[in-house]
């Protein structure tokens, strides 16, 4: 195979895209099972949300707004973190909170949860899967050159990757409610004793995983497909990632979605699709039972 | 020393356990995948005779589709069609003077449950026949009932092939009649000489791609540059197109399912591979799917099918409006849907001449029978159990509907095709 510079440098491309879609996939379930520990089997549901959220307001803007149907789907970004996380605000309360003792227990509940949210889904917008109208200027190419075609649906994901990253990222490190979630995930009753109300901050970050999730399957309703069952196909490559980065480190999650989509998109180049994924998945489960904490963990006396 | 066990450990742990535990249970959801499942022991007796349900005002059949789980996607156009149908026989005058009643079952995308409720129709309800299944799994999952007990099933997908029986009649095209003609076309109008195969990865792909790069080597002598299969599910395919960019084949022969599709014709557009520079032509992308994946992201592209929503004929003029009348002006209505369509009126016609709701004598009147009411047109059934079909090339258009470019002519099923195996 004659492979020009132009090739390379998309592939290139290609792989930090990959390595963008998984971080933004595996952020909102950083702070929900890396944090929090609550193993959530619903979170692809959440992103399901995010997703049918954008195509339902691409419909409205169609038929009432046509001259939002530039920008709408800049507010279907931040609608779809309000509807997700507040939905996760009632999921917490009414279910999750109960069984933060149980984490066996969360994992049947959120898996039964999971199934309710994608038959509710499919009673309400259909089995078929539907397709929201997006942006033309989301849709195309750019071209620095005249062989190179830079998506610009994974620049847009890319940057949407940066910003909520940093997001986390200071928020949980430097803001004062971010370090009271760090407070409470380490040392519960201690954190209690502090004066810090921890019920409303497992709420609160609970909501603000879902909502990031949300947010994720707006995005990628311009990569992937919206269904009822849309979610359930990010939640393996989700899990995959927390666990592998070392599941209460976000720098650990930032790692290993790198190294698991430049895994990945570097042998899909040069094997078939289904061998890199077993080579990608092989290795993953060779360092697992290597380092079973992940590559990084969080170093804390207990 | 006493090391107390990190706390870290348990949610890795139980994240293992749920990450092997949603791989299996995403690898039973595949589509078309290509479990076969033994028949279970029977419980009930031997295959006792014809005690059908039949009264003197009615006659009894089964419908087994998933309404729920992940194939609902799919097989919602196939319960709609066969309910229209048998709608249609019943304001006309029923068949053999008896109303139809449906009995129906729902499989929920899980292909043991198929085993299950067929079962359940043939022995509890006797029903007369059973319009049913989608992929091919749950058709394997089926056969040893229907064979078992004597059954009658009018399966509707286009399929691998490979398959006959006595007990299932084919009213979808079989591989060869869905993928020479469109491969013969590509040659033909443009000039294609080199090919890349790409597919989801399970069975029906997998063996259809089988005999596209025999017929481009054997019989076109083109060269197949690349043949590349992705895990169901899939959703990021830059790596891929970067390939496709790469090797510039003259046409691209795709046949992605489900959820992958709608990802991968939208980086193919983000990536800036249209119809303008790449001729690409899919058997796998009916109306349904267009739908989720958006008119605008395939347009210009070729599909190759027997049935499309478009064709110009009278007969689909009824049908579509007929369909639109009773589901909604914004429906959809794909290959398949219409393949199930032609289900309950073929069983008709067989039950008329035969003039006998018996299994036996239904199967033996089937072959020979023409249907010039088709919305496809006109289909034949052949001894084989498969029907004699048209081929048509599609091209996608920006509202969801594809543009009928080539017709076919008659096309005699093979499923057990020479030299391609």
């Amino acid at each position: 195979m004659q492979v020009s510079l132009s090739i390379w440098a998309m592939q290139a491309f290609n792989g930090l895209s990959n390595f963008c879609v998984l971080l933004l996939m595996a952020l909102g379930l950083a702070i929900i099972f890396g944090q929090m520990g609550v193993i959530n089997m619903a979170h692809g549901e959440f992103l399901t949300i995010g997703a049918y959220t954008t195509y339902l307001l691409s419909q409205i803007s169609e038929r009432w707004a046509p001259w939002l149907l530039d920008w709408y789907f800049l507010i279907a970004i931040a609608l779809a973190f309000v509807l997700a996380g507040g939905l996760g605000l009632a999921i917490e309360h009414f279910l999750v909170r109960r069984l933060y003792q149980r984490p066996l227990d969360t994992l049947l509940a959120t898996w039964g949860l999971s199934l309710i949210m994608q038959q509710a889904f499919r009673s309400t917008f259909g089995a078929r899967e539907v397709s929201a109208t997006l942006p033309g200027w989301l849709m195309g190419s750019l071209k620095p050159t005249s062989s190179i075609d830079i998506p610009i649906n994974g620049l847009f994901v890319m940057a949407l990757t940066v910003v909520l990253t940093g997001v986390v990222f200071f928020g949980l490190s430097y803001t004062r409610f971010g370090i009271q979630v760090r407070a409470t995930m380490q040392n519960r009753a201690m954190a209690g004793a502090a004066g810090i109300n921890t019920p409303r901050v497992d709420r609160l970050t609970f909501a603000f995983g879902c909502g990031l999730a949300g947010i994720a399957g707006a995005a990628f309703t311009t990569i992937g497909s919206t269904g009822p069952t849309a979610g359930s196909s990010y939640i393996v490559d989700t899990f995959l990632v927390v666990v592998f980065g070392g599941a209460q480190s976000l720098v650990g999650t930032i790692a290993s979605a790198f190294s698991i989509a430049q895994t990945q998109a570097t042998t899909e180049f040069f094997m078939t699709g289904s061998m890199a994924k077993v080579l990608t998945l092989s290795a993953v489960i060779l360092i697992l039972m290597m380092r079973p904490q992940g590559l990084f963990a969080l170093k804390v006396r207990r | 020393m006493y090391t107390p066990l990190p706390r870290t450990m348990f949610p890795v742990r139980f994240a293992l356990l749920l990450l092997a535990f949603a791989g299996a249970l995403s690898g039973c959801q595949s589509a078309k995948g290509s479990t076969e499942k033994t028949s279970s022991p029977s419980a009930g007796g031997p295959a006792a005779g014809p005690a059908l349900a039949i009264s003197e005002s009615e006659v009894v059949v089964g419908q087994l589709h998933s309404a729920t789980g992940t194939m609902a996607i799919s097989e919602t156009g196939s319960i709609q069609a066969e309910r229209l149908a048998i709608d249609q026989i019943n304001e006309s005058g029923g068949i053999l003077h008896r109303k139809i009643k449906i009995v129906q079952e729902d499989g929920a995308s899980d292909w043991p449950t198929f085993a299950e409720k067929a079962k359940k129709l043939l022995v509890q309800d006797h029903v007369t026949s059973v319009f049913g299944c989608w992929t091919s799994a749950s058709r394997k999952a089926v056969l040893p009932v229907f064979e078992k007990e004597n059954g009658l099933l009018y399966y509707p997908t286009f399929y691998e092939g490979l398959e006959q029986s006595k007990n299932v009649i084919y009213t979808g095209q079989e591989a060869t009649q869905q993928i020479l003609a469109g491969l013969d076309w590509l040659q033909k109008t443009k000039n294609a000489k080199t090919f890349f195969l790409i597919g989801s990865d399970y069975i029906w792909p997998r063996t259809s791609n089988k005999i596209a790069r025999k017929h481009i080597e054997n019989v076109l002598h083109g060269t197949v540059l690349g043949e590349e299969y992705y895990p169901l599910g899939h959703t990021q395919f830059g790596s891929l197109i970067n390939k496709i960019k790469a090797q510039k084949p003259d046409a691209v022969y795709a046949i992605v399912v489900g959820g992958s599709n709608v990802s991968f014709y939208k980086q193919l557009k983000a990536a800036g591979v249209t119809a303008e520079n790449q001729t690409l032509l899919t058997i796998s992308v009916t109306e349904d799917e267009l739908l989720g994946i958006g008119g605008e992201n395939m347009v210009g592209f070729y599909a190759a099918m027997k049935y499309f929503q478009s064709l110009d004929n009278d007969n689909n003029k009824k049908f579509v409006e007929a369909f639109k009348a009773k589901y909604g002006a914004k429906s959809v209505i794909g290959d398949v849907t219409q393949a199930a369509y032609l289900g309950p009126w073929l069983w008709k016609a067989a039950v008329e001449k035969a003039n006998s709701f018996e299994v036996d004598k239904v199967v033996e009147a089937s072959p020979g029978i023409e249907l010039k009411t088709a919305p496809e047109g006109y289909v034949k059934i052949h001894q084989n159990h498969h029907l004699w079909s048209r081929l048509r090339i599609g091209q996608a258009q920006t509202d969801g509907q594809y543009k009928v470019l080539y017709e076919s002519d008659l096309i005699e099923p093979n499923p057990f095709p020479k030299g391609y195996q």
